[in-house]
C-alpha cells in the first residue's frame, strides 16, 4: 500500500514519537500500555500507522466494491443504490396473530418478512405432539401443515415480498409448503424470493435443533439445492450461519472460521453429489452476528467476504462472480442484551447495527431491548426497527461505500482475522472437514471454551458489562411483557384434529408412502414432499417418515 | 427411609443413597453393606474399558436396552474423571445413555474417580455389591477410558470387554502392555467406518501372541450407534460366563473378589489410621526431623506403623 | 468422610441453547462439585428419574424457550412423587419477573436470570443444600 521508503521513514519517526510518549514517571505504570485484546484474543495496539498495512496490495486485497475479492462490498453501489433489507425476525403464537404482526411490520416500512417458528415446528413435530406441551407458539409461530401456512400468509402477496424462514432440519418440508401455497395462489415458483436457513451443521455445533444424522441431513440439503436451482431460481437455498455459534459463545475469529468451514462442507457435498458449483453457489447466503466490539465486527465482515471469494475461486474454481460473493444477513447479538437496565440495550443494538452496516450487510435484524427476559413487545420492536431507519436515513454512513476502508486499524484487523480464521480452517481440514470436526466435538469444545472464558472475564471484572458488573442500579421489574398463552397447545390440538378430518386420508397415505420410497432411493426428495404437503400431510408426519428411514442424531456430551 | 431394607427391596432411592454413602466413606454405608452382603453374589458383573471416543457409553446403553427387553434388571456404574484441581467433575456419560434412562429395570449411576488412578472410583466395588443385593441381574462397570493404566476393572468384573474404534490402531501397540491382557472379548465399535477390518486384524494378531488358558478372546465388530452386533456381544459374554462356570474359574474368581473386597476395606482403614497418626501433635517434631534430614522417611514410617499396630 | 455436592444440570423442553447450562456445569465443577449434565431436550420424567438415580443434592433447570411455567413445576411434582423432596431445585433462563413468584410457589427454590454471576449460583447451592445429619 505504501512504498518501502516512506514506511521506513515512518518507522523512524514513529519510534521517536514512541520514546516521547513512553516517558512515564518512574515507579508508575501506564494503563495505556496494558494488554488490550479483542474478543478473539487479537492484540490491539495503541496506535496504527501505514506500517501496519505496508504489505497490503490494494487491487489484490481490497479491489472495488462488486468486484473480486469483494472486501469492499458485494455490490458496486451498495447502499447508495438501495438500503439493506430491514428484516425483523418475528412470529409467535398462532398463525392468525403472526399474520397480523407481519402486516403491521410491512405497513411500518419493513421490506422483507422473517418467519420465526416455534420449537416443535423447528424439530419437525406437530403441535399436538406430547413433547410440544408448553412449547407451542412460544419462540415463534406454530405451523404443522399447509392449512396453517395458508392463514399465515393470508393477504400477503408472495410474489412481492421476500420471505426468510428460520428453519433447518425440516427446511425441505417448509420450503415444499411455501411452493405448494404459491402454486395454489397461481404464482409460479420462479417468482418467489426468499431464504431458508437450511444450515444443519451449526445445529449440531451450537443451536441444537437437529433431527437426522449428518449424512442424510446433507443429502436433504443437496436435494433442495438441486431442485431449487431449477424450479425456484431466486430463492436463497441456504443461509450458512455463524450467528448461533457466536451466541453460543465463540469469538469473532471462530465465527468466521466455523461458518466458512461449514460453507466449504456444503459446497463439497453438493459438488460430490454431482452438482455444478455455479448452479447452486450463487444462491448460497450467510448469516452473521453483530457483537459489541464495533471495529472488530466491521473487520470481521470484510474479512469473511474476502475469504469466501478466495475459497470459492481457488478451492472450488467457481466461475460465476455471484458464486464468489458472500452475501449476508446480520442480526445483532442477543447474548449481549441484559435484563438489567434493559433500555441500555437500545444503545447496544445501535452500535451493533452500525457495525453490520459499516461491514456491508445485505439485510439486518435489530433485537428489541426486552429480549433478555421475554418475547419483544410491539413498542420494543418498533424502536428496534427505527434504529435501523435512523442509521439508514439520518447517520450518513450509508452515503458512501465501505467508509472505513483504508483505516490502518480496520485494514490491519481485517488481515488479522483472516489469518487467524485460516488457521482454524486448516485445522478443520486436517480433521477431515467440518462434519468430522463436529462429530469429534472439536467445534463444540472450542465454542464452549471461549464462552467459559468470556464468562470468567465478566466475573473477574476484566470485561465490563455496563449495568451488570459495573454501574449497577436496583432495577424495577420489567412491565408490559409479551406473553404467550399456554392453552395454545389444546387449541392447536383441536385445529389439527379438524384439519385431519377434512383431508383425503388415502391420498395422504399414498403421498407419505411415496416420500418413504424416495427417501430410500437416490431420487430427489422435493417433488414427493411437495405432493405430500399439498395433500395436507403434516410436518410431523413427513418428518416421521424420514426419521424411520434416516434415524435420529445422537449427540455427544462435550465439555 | 430404611436404606438397607430399601436396597433389598430394589428401591431406586435407597440404592442411590447407599451408593452415596459408600462413595463418601460414610459409616452408614458400611452398615448397609454388612446388612445386605448375604444377598449378593447373584449378579453378573461385566467391565467395559477402552480408549476415550471408542463409544463405550453408547455400547453399554445398547447392551442394557437389549437385556432389559429380555426381562433382565441392569445396573450401570459409569466412571468419569474428577478434576485434579478442584476435585469436582462433569459426568457426561449419561448424555449417551438417555435412550435407556427411563427404561424400567435399568439403573445408571455416574461416579467420579475422586483421586483414584486405575479408571474406577474406590467405591465402585461396593457400589456393585449394593446393586447386586438390590436384585440386578447384570452390572456393567464402565471405566474412565483414559488408556493403558485402566486395569482395575479386571478386579471388579467377571468378564472384561475392551472397546476400540477404527483408526485407533496405533493405540493397540501402546495398549499391549496392560489392557490387551485383561480383555475377555474385544469389541471394534463404529464398525461401519473405514478401517474397522484393519483394526480387528491388528487386535487379532496381537492376541495370537498371548497365552491362552481355555478361552480365546473373540474380536467382535459392532456399531453401537446403528445398534448392530449388540446381540453378538451379549452372546459372547454369556459364553464366557458359561466357560468360567464350567471350568470352575468363576468360583476361584469369587474368592478373589472376596479377598479384594476385604483388601479394599483394609486399605481404606489403614490409610485412615495412618493419616490420623501422622496428624498427631507428637509426630510433628519427628516430621521436622525428616524435613531437616536428621531422620529419614522409612525410619519414621516404621515407628508409626508399629505404634498404630500396638494400638489396634 | 468426604461429602461432595452432586448437581444435576438439566435442560427440559425443546430449546437447544445450552451455553448457560454448560457454563454453569463448568463453574460447578470448578467449585468442587460433581455435575451430571443431561444434554438438551429432556422430559420432566427423565430429569426426575435421573435425579433420583444419581442421588443428587441439587437439580438446576435451564430453559430458554418460555416453557418454564409448564415444565419446571412438573419436575418438582415428579420428584415429590418419588419421595425425593430433599432435593434443592433451582431454575434459570429467559424468565420474566412475573413468573418468578409463580415458580417459587411451585417448589422452585430460586430463579436466576441472565447476567447472574456464577459465584451467586455456586454460593446459593453451598448455603442451601440440605445435608443430612
Amino acid at each position: 500500500m505504501f512504498d518501502k521508503e516512506s514506511v521506513g521513514r515512518l518507522k523512524a519517526a514513529r519510534s521517536k514519537w514512541q520514546q516521547g510518549a513512553d516517558k512515564i514517571p518512574a515507579g508508575k505504570t501506564c494503563k495505556a500500555y496494558a494488554d488490550c485484546t479483542t474478543s478473539s484474543g487479537i492484540d490491539v495496539k495503541l496506535l496504527y500507522t501505514p506500517e501496519d498495512v505496508g504489505e497490503m496490495d490494494y487491487m489484490r486485497d481490497l479491489g472495488f466494491p462488486g468486484e473480486y475479492p469483494y472486501t469492499r462490498g458485494s455490490q458496486a453501489t451498495m447502499y447508495r443504490g438501495r438500503l439493506w433489507t430491514m428484516r425483523q425476525y418475528a412470529g409467535f403464537a398462532t398463525v392468525e396473530e403472526s399474520n397480523r404482526r407481519y402486516k403491521y411490520l410491512l405497513n411500518q416500512g419493513q421490506t422483507g418478512l422473517s418467519i420465526a417458528f416455534d420449537l416443535p415446528t423447528q424439530l419437525g413435530m406437530d403441535a399436538d405432539h406430547p413433547l410440544s406441551e408448553g412449547e407451542v407458539g412460544k419462540v415463534g409461530v406454530s405451523v404443522s401443515s399447509l392449512a396453517d401456512l395458508e392463514v399465515l400468509f393470508d393477504g400477503i402477496p408472495l410474489d412481492q415480498v421476500s420471505t426468510s424462514m428460520t428453519i433447518n432440519a425440516p427446511a425441505a418440508v417448509l420450503m415444499a409448503m411455501y411452493i405448494a401455497l404459491a402454486r395454489r395462489k397461481g404464482i409460479s415458483a420462479d417468482k418467489l424470493n426468499g431464504t431458508i436457513q437450511n444450515d444443519v451443521l451449526k445445529e449440531y455445533s451450537a443451536r441444537g435443533t437437529y433431527i437426522y444424522p449428518p449424512a442424510p441431513s446433507m443429502r436433504i440439503i443437496n436435494d433442495i439445492f438441486a431442485y431449487c436451482s431449477k424450479e425456484v431460481p431466486n430463492w436463497n437455498t441456504i443461509s450458512i450461519s455463524g450467528y448461533h455459534m457466536r451466541e453460543a459463545g465463540c469469538t469473532a475469529v471462530q465465527e468466521v472460521a466455523f461458518t466458512l468451514a461449514d460453507g466449504i462442507a456444503y459446497v463439497e457435498a453438493a459438488v460430490k453429489a454431482g452438482l455444478d458449483v455455479d448452479s447452486f453457489a450463487t444462491r448460497v447466503s450467510f448469516f452473521f452476528n453483530a457483537h459489541n466490539n464495533l471495529l472488530e465486527e466491521v473487520a470481521k465482515f470484510r474479512a469473511a467476504r474476502r475469504m469466501w471469494a478466495r475459497i470459492m475461486k481457488e478451492r472450488f474454481h467457481a466461475q460465476n462472480p455471484k458464486s464468489l460473493m458472500l452475501r449476508f444477513h446480520t442480526q445483532t447479538a442477543g447474548c449481549t442484551l441484559t435484563s438489567q437496565q434493559p433500555d441500555n440495550n437500545v444503545v447496544r443494538v445501535t452500535l451493533q447495527a452500525l457495525a453490520a452496516v459499516l461491514g456491508g450487510t445485505q439485510s439486518l435484524h435489530t433485537n428489541s431491548r426486552d429480549e433478555a427476559v421475554s418475547l419483544p413487545s410491539e413498542d420494543s420492536v418498533r424502536i428496534a426497527l427505527r434504529t435501523q431507519q435512523i442509521i439508514g436515513y439520518e447517520s450518513g454512513v450509508a452515503d458512501t461505500v465501505d467508509p472505513l476502508a483504508g483505516s490502518y486499524f480496520v485494514e490491519s484487523m481485517t488481515d488479522d482475522i483472516e489469518e487467524e480464521a485460516l488457521k482454524y480452517i486448516a485445522k478443520i481440514d486436517e480433521l477431515g472437514g467440518a462434519v468430522k470436526a463436529i462429530e469429534r466435538g472439536f467445534i463444540q469444545k472450542e465454542i464452549q471454551n471461549s464462552s467459559y472464558q468470556y464468562q470468567l472475564e465478566i466475573e473477574s471484572g476484566k470485561k465490563v458489562i455496563v449495568g451488570v458488573n459495573k454501574f449497577q442500579i436496583q432495577d424495577k421489574p420489567a412491565k408490559n411483557l409479551m406473553r404467550i398463552d399456554s392453552a395454545l397447545y389444546e387449541k392447536r390440538h383441536k385445529e389439527l384434529a379438524a384439519m385431519k378430518g377434512r383431508r383425503d386420508a388415502t391420498k395422504v397415505e399414498a403421498a407419505l408412502a411415496q416420500v418413504k420410497a424416495v427417501a430410500g432411493s437416490d431420487a430427489n426428495l422435493m417433488p414427493a414432499i411437495i405432493d405430500a404437503v399439498d395433500a395436507y400431510a403434516t410436518l410431523g408426519e413427513v418428518c416421521d417418515v424420514l426419521r424411520s428411514v434416516f434415524g435420529e442424531y445422537q449427540p455427544d456430551a462435550s465439555f | 427411609m430404611d436404606v438397607k431394607l430399601g436396597v433389598l427391596a430394589g428401591d431406586t432411592r435407597a440404592v442411590a443413597r447407599a451408593i452415596t454413602w459408600v462413595e463418601n466413606g460414610d459409616p452408614r454405608g458400611a452398615e448397609v453393606i454388612r446388612g445386605v452382603y448375604g444377598s449378593t453374589g447373584r449378579a453378573y458383573i461385566v467391565g467395559v474399558t477402552g480408549s476415550p471416543g471408542a463409544g463405550k457409553s453408547t455400547l453399554v446403553s445398547r447392551l442394557a436396552a437389549l437385556l432389559a427387553a429380555r426381562g433382565q434388571k441392569v445396573g450401570i456404574l459409569a466412571v468419569d474423571p474428577s478434576s485434579p484441581f478442584s476435585g469436582g467433575a462433569i459426568l457426561g456419560d449419561r448424555v449417551r445413555m438417555f435412550d435407556v434412562a427411563l427404561t424400567r429395570d435399568v439403573y445408571i449411576r455416574s461416579m467420579a474417580t475422586r483421586g483414584s488412578l486405575g479408571g474406577l472410583n474406590r467405591a465402585t466395588r461396593m457400589a456393585a455389591r449394593i446393586l447386586d443385593a438390590a436384585g440386578f441381574d447384570w452390572i456393567f462397570v464402565e471405566t474412565v477410558g483414559a488408556g493403558q493404566s485402566e486395569v482395575d476393572v479386571h478386579d471388579v468384573a467377571y468378564t472384561t470387554a475392551v472397546v476400540m474404534a477404527p483408526g485407533m490402531g496405533d493405540d493397540i501397540q501402546a495398549m499391549k502392555a496392560g489392557i490387551m491382557e485383561i480383555g475377555d472379548l474385544f469389541i471394534i465399535n463404529k464398525a461401519d467406518r473405514d478401517g474397522a477390518d484393519r483394526t480387528a486384524t491388528q487386535v487379532e494378531s496381537v492376541l495370537q501372541l498371548s497365552m491362552t488358558t481355555g478361552w480365546n478372546p473373540p474380536v467382535l465388530k459392532v456399531s453401537a450407534e446403528q445398534n448392530t452386533g449388540i446381540e453378538s456381544v451379549v452372546d459372547t459374554i454369556e459364553r464366557h460366563r458359561t466357560h468360567l462356570v464350567a471350568s470352575g474359574k468363576l468360583d476361584a474368581l469369587k474368592i478373589r473378589m472376596a479377598k479384594l473386597d476385604v483388601l479394599e476395606i483394609l486399605k481404606a482403614r489403614l490409610a485412615d489410621t495412618m493419616k490420623q497418626q501422622l496428624d498427631q501433635p507428637a509426630v510433628q517434631a519427628e516430621l521436622e526431623k525428616v524435613a531437616s534430614k536428621q531422620s529419614d522417611p522409612y525410619s519414621l514410617a516404621d515407628i508409626i506403623f508399629e505404634e498404630s499396630w500396638r494400638n489396634t | 468422610m468426604e461429602q461432595k455436592i452432586r448437581v444435576l444440570v438439566a435442560k427440559p423442553g425443546l430449546d437447544g441453547h445450552d451455553r448457560g447450562a454448560k457454563v454453569l456445569a463448568r463453574a460447578f465443577m470448578d467449585a468442587g462439585m460433581e455435575v451430571i449434565y443431561t444434554g438438551i431436550r429432556r422430559t420432566p420424567e427423565q430429569i426426575a428419574e435421573v435425579a433420583v438415580q444419581e442421588d443428587v443434592d441439587v437439580v438446576a433447570l435451564s430453559c430458554l424457550s418460555g416453557a418454564h411455567n409448564t415444565l419446571f413445576p412438573k419436575v418438582v411434582d415428579l420428584l415429590r412423587g418419588k419421595g425425593a423432596d430433599d432435593i434443592l431445585i433451582m431454575g434459570g433462563g429467559v424468565i420474566p419477573e412475573d413468573d418468578i413468584s409463580f415458580l417459587k410457589q411451585h417448589g422452585i427454590s430460586e430463579v436466576f436470570g441472565p447476567g447472574t454471576p456464577l459465584a451467586t449460583c455456586v454460593n446459593y447451592i453451598r448455603s442451601h443444600v440440605k445435608k443430612e445429619a
